[in-house]
């Protein structure tokens, strides 16, 4: 795998019309911005209900990307791999309490193809423990595949590829 | 071959030995003084007399750096090192830091070059460190440029001794270095080669992480069987290492090394007296896709799973199908980086590429497991950098008792052991 992969060109945006784009880019914002409420609401069980059945989530360090290296920090591959993952964060995983913010921005629609979307938008996650100044935990960018239905949308694939490749102690809940 | 590696040997000098007086180790042997957590000298200390000093020292796979050319950035302590694969396919090490001014000058995480070039001068290096070109060595017009006695050779990088076993690689500051196989003794050896047995390996991908708190916390986390049945909840569930699982905790002669081998039962572990002590254990939960967890056997180990730790500074790890070697990176008293190397063997077909990257979602600073241990390290580093003084004890089991026994402090009182004649403390 390499960044080529995860982002593939399927359309020219200029292929879809100043209305399609329109359209569809405020359908993605406004998923972005669900997604990111649930996340940072703590609501992580309702995670795996943006995507898919077979919906699959990568966490991947740019420089392994650049590098070829299929390493993720988070890789779910299938609606019971992410409700594993929810439910492990919930009830298994310890971690001190903290507050997440999401930043989603840049969203730009890539093309469509039949029920598919492809899209990417830029983001960061700031955090803030307890008794502590709020830190940047990660920016990366969302290189995403969408199946649309009417006004509605559900992430086929979404690799998360960040910047922050020295993470800061841990990623808790899924970019 | 005189000295091949350039570096001073502080490892047994002793020019503070008048300051080390102020530093006084708790005579109970189960008491761990909390300053060697939080101390700026004694930080430095251990850069001179372990990391610098007598060690084998982890610093990559061969797999990372594949062709001649290929290198990766690395640490030996806390000094950016860099490891290159030369011209005849020799791994060798070099300081990253130009003899000329001092500039760290290789920025990339990994790459392939012919040679190294410092970008402030330009001073050239070849892929064995050696300096073999200065740009205006003569000057210009007959004018400045070096002295006519400039030795290129003692203005090469400094070099490291290299020695490499089953595809790992390990550095040492020191020339006169015992074999690595010495070092390991023959126990852990025979457990280290479980993983390394020869079989070409594939790289599946490099995870770095800063995590808050010392250094030797990392150590103690791998060799206390205590915490692993307790706090991680998932483990323990779904039965990967429970403290009723038939257990080893070894360590070599020396007290250095230490491996815990485990055994895991079929199924999950049953609701026992066992399992009521541990207060997160969950028997209800059920995992949506279970096959996550499958177990493929890829070798003659009775054991499932083994945390080998190989002082001072690599962590290696087999827990059912995931291979990964860790680095700890001292970065200062209270912080450190941790780069998780993560790989399979080269003859992985496809499905079981996939099985391991989807069970590697244990660890790494994202992992089911992971997230707990980097977490703690940062309650205990907290407690030591802002409460009152306070000794640590690890007092559980006795150093006499078998390997076969889980709930102890066995290997940790180990370690400190041998951490103290090394310091001098």
């Amino acid at each position: 795998m390499n960044v080529d992969e995860i982002e593939p060109q399927i359309a020219e945006p200029a292929a879809l019309s100043l209305a399609d784009r329109q359209r569809l880019a405020f359908l993605v914002e406004e998923f972005n911005c669900l997604y990111a409420e649930a996340l940072d609401e703590g609501r992580i069980a309702d995670w795996p209900g943006f995507f898919t059945e077979d919906g699959v989530y990568k966490l991947l360090a740019r420089d392994n990307a650049e590098a070829g290296l299929p390493l993720s920090l988070m890789y779910c591959a299938g609606k019971g791999m992410l409700k594993d993952r929810a439910y492990a964060i919930e009830y298994t995983e310890m971690f001190a309490p903290r507050y997440t913010k999401h930043q989603i921005s840049n969203t730009r629609v890539l093309g469509r193809e039949g029920d598919i979307v492809t899209a990417r938008a830029n983001y960061s996650i700031f955090e803030t423990l307890v008794d502590e100044p709020t830190q940047i935990l990660q920016v990366g960018t969302y290189h995403d595949r969408f199946v649309i239905d009417g006004e509605k949308l559900l992430l086929k694939e979404r690799c998360a590829l960040y910047d922050t490749v020295c993470v800061p102690i841990c990623v808790v809940f899924p970019p | 071959m005189g000295n091949m590696t350039q570096f001073p040997d502080k490892s047994k000098a002793a020019p503070d030995a008048e300051r080390l007086k102020d530093y006084s180790w708790p005579e109970d042997p189960t008491h761990v003084p909390e300053w060697i957590y939080t101390d700026e000298y004694i930080a430095e200390l251990e850069q001179q007399r372990i990391f610098q000093g007598h060690t084998w020292n982890y610093c990559g796979l061969e797999v990372e750096v594949p062709e001649p050319g290929s290198y990766i950035r690395s640490y030996l302590g806390s000094m950016p090192i860099i490891v290159v694969r030369d011209e005849d396919g020799e791994i060798r090490a070099f300081e990253n830091r130009c003899a000329h001014r001092g500039a760290e000058f290789c920025k990339s995480y990994r790459g392939k070059t012919e040679s190294f070039i410092c970008p402030y001068h330009q001073w050239t290096y070849g892929l064995d460190g050696a300096l073999i070109s200065v740009p205006f060595r003569r000057g210009v017009k007959g004018k400045g440029g070096m002295p006519k006695d400039f030795d290129m050779e003692a203005n090469s990088l400094r070099r490291l001794n290299v020695t490499t076993r089953g595809g790992a690689i390990f550095v040492s500051a020191q020339d006169d270095m015992e074999s690595f196989e010495d070092y390991m003794g023959p126990m852990m050896l025979d457990q280290f080669d479980t993983v390394f047995d020869g079989r070409p390996l594939k790289l599946l991908g490099v995870h770095r992480n800063i995590l808050e708190g010392n250094w030797k916390l990392y150590q103690e986390n791998l060799k206390d069987t205590y915490h692993a049945t307790l706090l991680h909840t998932y483990l323990t569930t779904f039965g990967l290492f429970v403290a009723s699982n038939e257990t080893f905790v070894m360590t070599d002669d020396t007290g250095r090394h230490s491996t815990t081998c485990n055994r895991r039962p079929e199924g999950r572990p049953d609701a026992d007296e066992t399992t009521a002590e541990i207060g997160s254990f969950h028997s209800a939960m059920q995992l949506a896709d279970p096959s996550v967890l499958n177990f493929v056997k890829e070798s003659d180990s009775q054991w499932t799973s083994n945390a080998m730790t190989i002082w001072p500074n690599m962590i290696l790890i087999r827990q059912t199908n995931i291979f990964s070697a860790r680095q700890i990176v001292p970065m200062g008293p209270n912080k450190f980086m941790l780069i998780w190397c993560s790989f399979g063997y080269a003859d992985d077909d496809d499905e079981m590429l996939q099985h391991r990257l989807k069970q590697n979602n244990i660890f790494g600073p994202g992992g089911f497991i992971g997230i707990d241990d980097n977490e703690v390290i940062k309650f205990v580093s907290d407690g030591t950098q802002r409460g009152a003084g306070r000794d640590g004890v690890i007092p559980l089991g006795d150093d006499d008792e078998g390997a076969d026994v889980v709930i102890t402090d066995r290997a940790l009182r180990g370690m400190y052991s041998w951490y103290r004649k090394e310091m001098g403390l």
